[in-house]
């Protein structure tokens, strides 16, 4: 398992393959990228605030509860923090399995969780503006597929 | 104990850290105090339901106790991924 928060820009894709690199007899590698998205054509560059200490227990946490409930061989989480532009990735998450669907399943179980359980906050400033971007309630609401009884 | 604000709670407050010197046995008994202090901590505390709170950097409830407790985060709801 291995946990990066970042200020830098990272290169996904030899992550990727280092991550890759590191496995032994995992059959299934499933990773995620978030990117920077210029929504209205107006995106200068956005601000991501984070909480350092709790960012690191929280993303630890995450990561442990779905090492618990899926079979995987490892997991990595990065996260950036500080400015960002356009197409510039914003964080990744991978996930090893000796199976398709625990991969899947534990890759989309972290971008819930870190939609809206670690303390990211992200701003943005357009040409004409300076905000704070707003949680959504369907982030919130993905995390209700994954409660159990 | 140390006070932290996070993204627009920091804004509106005006500053990211402050040490509190504080009876309040549970979060929103804390929350009463900063919000009698002066007109900007009553703006941040206005909605409760904008808000987000951590004891000692775990992520818990208005009703919790802060006995004991190290720090106390404010923010808004996370927008991480």
């Amino acid at each position: 398992m291995r946990i990066i928060v970042q200020k830098d820009p990272f290169d996904g894709g030899s992550e990727l393959n280092s991550f890759t690199a590191a496995q032994s007899n995992m059959g299934a590698i499933v990773s995620f990228t978030g990117i920077v998205r210029d929504v209205s054509a107006v995106l200068k560059h956005m601000d991501i605030e984070h909480y350092p200490g709790m960012t690191e227990r929280a993303l630890e946490q995450i990561a442990s509860d779905a090492m618990a409930r899926w079979d995987l061989g490892d997991v990595l989480v990065i996260h950036r923090y500080g400015k960002m532009h356009p197409e510039d990735p914003i964080m990744m998450v991978a996930t090893a399995s000796k199976h398709r669907k625990d991969a899947f399943e534990a890759a989309d179980f972290l971008m819930d969780f870190l939609k809206s359980r670690a303390p990211f906050w992200k701003k943005e400033q357009t040409l004409t503006s300076d905000d704070w971007v707003a949680s959504k309630q369907e982030d919130e609401d993905a995390l209700k597929r994954w409660s159990r009884p | 104990m140390d006070v932290l604000y996070f993204a627009w709670v920091r804004e509106r407050i005006g500053l990211p850290k402050e040490t509190v010197d504080t009876k309040a046995t549970t979060v929103l008994d804390l929350i009463e105090e900063l919000r009698a202090r002066e007109e900007r901590y009553a703006l941040a505390f206005s909605d409760l339901s904008a808000l987000r709170v951590a004891v000692d950097q775990d992520l818990t409830d208005f009703d919790a106790s802060i006995i004991g407790a190290r720090e106390v985060a404010f923010f808004p709801p996370m927008t991480g991924g």
